[in-house]
């Protein structure tokens, strides 16, 4: 009880803190994006840049806060999923406007859930509530409330609700017209784009003063990441929303206080062996790689500790499964990290009739184990871990060759051609809802990496993380959700299709002048709470 | 000038003498990973200290720079010979089969150079050791940089097939073969020489732009192109200015290359 009272104590302090009581309106916030956005119509919006843009100024139905990792309500104040999971009925807020003026209705949300769901448009954000065949029904109600209606039970289906920004379905500005903080008020194709603040949002502080607090954001296109922090140090931008650990090192050299840490991130590290049946692998080859003891041993063998603090220099923990430690709800806290422990990879070898012949591991058969791991050329971290796992395995007498390919061609022999023994990547992961992980876990999909499409599983714990993935999101009860996907999580752990090396940390740069600032793991991490953020006083008024 | 010249290849030999010799000079070895020791500043143990992984600069210098001095001339050898086949062939044939292996020429030096070679790497096995990759890599080189002197060495056998003392060799009776070898060759000896010493430097900086893609000599063995890798991004040099030793030395030998070269022997 105590701790829930600290940590309700904490988070008030952080929403409605002093920070807050002294914010000062006004002024222009700062960053860079590193690319220019695709797309300002925030149901098409998929890269990075665009997805920036959909946050700043996109209205949600609700919103998964960054810090809690719950759920809150923006546009809608409540809502209510029935009908198995299929149903869900909004109560939205009244009296709100859009940018432009235009009075926001139920009208607004069935048009949006009207496009999103338009198969011409091709939404990347739609294909989340596509769980089958069938149309999504969107039902009006009196009293200001709304109903959609999908085919078939979503799993997780409000927090779906956060990436839907609602457009107007009456302003002739069409998606320029928003309910979020910011509307884009000047765009320099290449150049920068600067929002401005929508005097119509809907939200206030405790004190009764609109939010945001900030006049306008300014955001320059600059793909250079050293000019980027050439800039921060100037003063010119205000952050960083993502930095390597390199860059964060340099940014603790020169200003300890500039640095945030938010601890590990969703996104993971990860080494998969190739097991696909009909690929142009060796038998031999394929018998080592199909084999759990194998892969369990190459696990073993393998410095986490060591990777996490020389490639990521201390910024990165090692990764224990596919589940991040970050996703507070869906992680499984019984498992822990492979430990680093050659003695007993050696034995588990020993059980398959790998031995140790002058320092030379060989199979039963007598071939020597030597096999080559491919990954992306120009990814610096990742070809470092490669040549410590390089330097580990020639510990258990392997030999490992490291290839670093250009991006299509890597792609085009895991995905195609399946010439590749090993490979190296990472996972970039924005969701905390299991169902994003499907596409990975069926056996059936395409991004089963290790063994894709496969007509039926080629294993029996392959058929049974079929069974419980399938079984998590046909539910809607969060306990035997939890329930099965920790069984995935101790399947994959135990069996390691995907050998999972670190989590990498959150990393972020914030100049002082920003107050109000609490960087997170989510994404985006730094600006989740933009309409509370503020600049201190003398930036506000010169600017 | 003499005295550059002379410099430059003392400078050279010195150079390739310490390469050679690495096995004796190196305190460790180029792949071992002192993993207490990332990143560490110069000390005994470690003349110019250690990089991100704690493996010893000086030993990966002392190697990779083995590597690139000693398979860049080699590839240059290749590309010279083959040049001088190519070009020499279509120069002293001439009419349309000098049109013919001049056009290809065109061809193949319109081609974009590094999305070539990042395709043939792509599409080579990917089960072969370092070593093997280094050689792959500059045999590659070597097959594919010989299109820009066959067009010169081609230019200059056309101008001596049809000079005075090849049209007496040939009213003497002598043989096209005997011709080519005995007259043609040797007097392209001058430009051949020329392009070899060009091309060294040309393939060291090709491998260092692979070496700074990833797409250079295989992990964990150095080149110049890995170990200038370590200087990219303006971040990543200041505070170290012994990461600039990699540097320094390939701007000094790509210069000595080019003293070596006589005035008479530098294209015009």
């Amino acid at each position: 009880m105590k701790k829930l009272f600290a940590s309700f104590v904490l988070l008030t302090l952080i929403a409605f803190g002093p920070s807050n009581v002294l914010a000062q309106s006004g002024g222009e916030l700062r960053f860079c994006l590193r690319s220019e956005p695709k797309t300002l119509n925030p149901l098409l919006a998929a890269d990075d840049s665009s997805e920036t843009i959909r946050y700043l100024t996109g209205g949600v139905l609700m919103r998964v806060n960054r810090l809690t990792q719950n759920l809150d309500p923006e546009l809608a104040t409540s809502w209510k999923i029935t009908n198995g999971g299929k149903t869900i009925t909004f109560q939205l807020r009244d009296g709100l406007r859009f940018s432009d003026g235009t009075p926001f209705s139920a009208d607004d949300v069935a048009y949006t859930m009207q496009q999103l769901m338009d198969p011409a448009l091709h939404s990347p954000t739609g294909d989340a509530f596509r769980s089958s065949e069938g149309k999504v029904e969107t039902e009006v109600l009196p009293k200001n409330r709304v109903r959609i209606t999908f085919p078939a039970p979503i799993a997780g289906l409000d927090r779906l609700f956060d990436q839907v920004a609602i457009m107007s379905a009456k302003s002739p500005q069409k998606e320029m017209a928003v309910l979020g903080p910011y509307y884009v008020g000047e765009n320099k194709a290449g150049a920068y784009l600067i929002l401005k603040r929508n005097p119509n949002y809907w939200e206030k502080d405790p004190a009764g003063r609109p939010l945001p607090y900030i006049e306008s954001v300014r955001l320059d296109i600059q793909q250079n990441r050293d000019i980027e922090m050439l800039r921060l140090t100037r003063g010119e931008i205000h952050f960083i929303n993502s930095l390597d650990a390199e860059y964060f090192d340099k940014v603790v050299a020169q200003d300890p206080s500039m640095a945030h840490d938010a601890g590990a991130s969703l996104d993971s590290e990860e080494m998969w062996f190739n097991q696909v049946a009909n690929s142009p692998l060796p038998a031999y080859k394929k018998a080592w790689f199909g084999s759990t003891n194998f892969r369990r041993a190459i696990s073993e063998a393998i410095n986490r500790d060591d990777i996490a603090r020389i490639v990521f220099r201390g910024h990165a923990r090692p990764a224990v499964g596919p589940v991040s430690p970050a996703n507070k709800f869906w992680f499984n806290a019984k498992l822990q990290a492979h430990p680093f422990d050659q003695k007993s990879s050696l034995q588990r070898l020993a059980q398959d009739g790998f031995h140790l012949q002058d320092a030379v591991l060989r199979d039963r058969d007598g071939h020597a184990v030597e096999f080559s791991i491919i990954t992306n050329a120009g990814n610096k971290y990742r070809e470092r871990m490669a040549t410590m796992i390089q330097q580990d395995l020639s510990g258990i007498g392997i030999k490992l060759n490291v290839v670093t390919l250009d991006f299509p061609s890597l792609i085009d022999r895991i995905t195609h051609t399946f010439d590749y023994e090993a490979c190296l990547l990472g996972l970039v992961n924005d969701e905390l809802d299991p169902n994003a992980q499907m596409t990975l876990w069926l056996s059936s999909a395409e991004n089963h990496q290790w063994n894709p499409s496969q007509k039926t599983p080629a294993t029996a714990w392959e058929a049974e993380i079929d069974k419980l993935m399938r079984a998590q999101a046909s539910t809607l009860d969060p306990k035997k959700r939890k329930e099965d996907f920790d069984k995935v999580q101790e399947i994959a752990w135990q069996q390691e299709p995907f050998i999972y090396l670190v989590n990498k940390n959150a990393l972020s740069a914030v100049s002082p002048a920003v107050h109000n600032a609490h960087p997170v793991v989510l994404r985006p991490q730094v600006y989740w709470n933009i309409d509370q953020l503020s600049l201190s006083g003398e930036v506000a008024r010169n600017r | 000038m003499k005295w550059a010249r002379t410099a430059a290849i003392v400078f050279l030999l010195a150079v390739s003498a310490a390469c050679v010799l690495a096995n004796f000079i190196a305190p460790a070895s180029y792949a071992y990973q002192f993993r207490d020791e990332p990143n560490a500043s110069p000390s005994r143990q470690h003349l110019l200290g250690t990089d991100d992984l704690g493996r010893d600069r000086f030993s990966r210098l002392l190697y990779g720079t083995r590597v690139s001095l000693l398979l860049a001339p080699a590839a240059a050898l290749l590309s010279s010979v083959l040049a001088a086949f190519i070009g020499g062939v279509a120069g002293f044939a001439g009419g349309w089969v000098e049109r013919c292996v001049m056009a290809g020429t065109d061809l193949f030096l319109s081609l974009p150079w590094l999305f070539l070679l990042i395709t043939v790497r792509a599409l080579l096995p990917l089960n072969v050791s370092p070593m093997v990759s280094v050689l792959i890599t500059f045999a590659m080189l070597g097959c594919l940089g010989w299109a820009g002197a066959a067009r010169i060495i081609c230019a200059d056998a056309r101008a001596l097939s049809q000079s005075d003392f090849i049209l007496l060799a040939r009213a003497s009776g002598a043989s096209g073969f005997r011709l080519l070898w005995r007259h043609l060759v040797p007097n392209l000896k001058p430009v051949l020489y020329a392009q070899f010493w060009i091309a060294v430097p040309v393939f060291i900086l090709t491998e260092a732009n692979l070496g700074i893609l990833g797409l250079g000599v295989a992990e964990p063995m150095p080149s110049w192109g890995s170990l200038l890798r370590e200087l990219e991004g303006l971040s990543t040099i200041s505070g170290q200015v012994w990461q600039l030793v990699p540097l320094i030395l390939f701007i000094l030998v790509v210069s000595s290359f080019h003293l070596v070269l006589t005035k008479e022997e530098l294209p015009v």
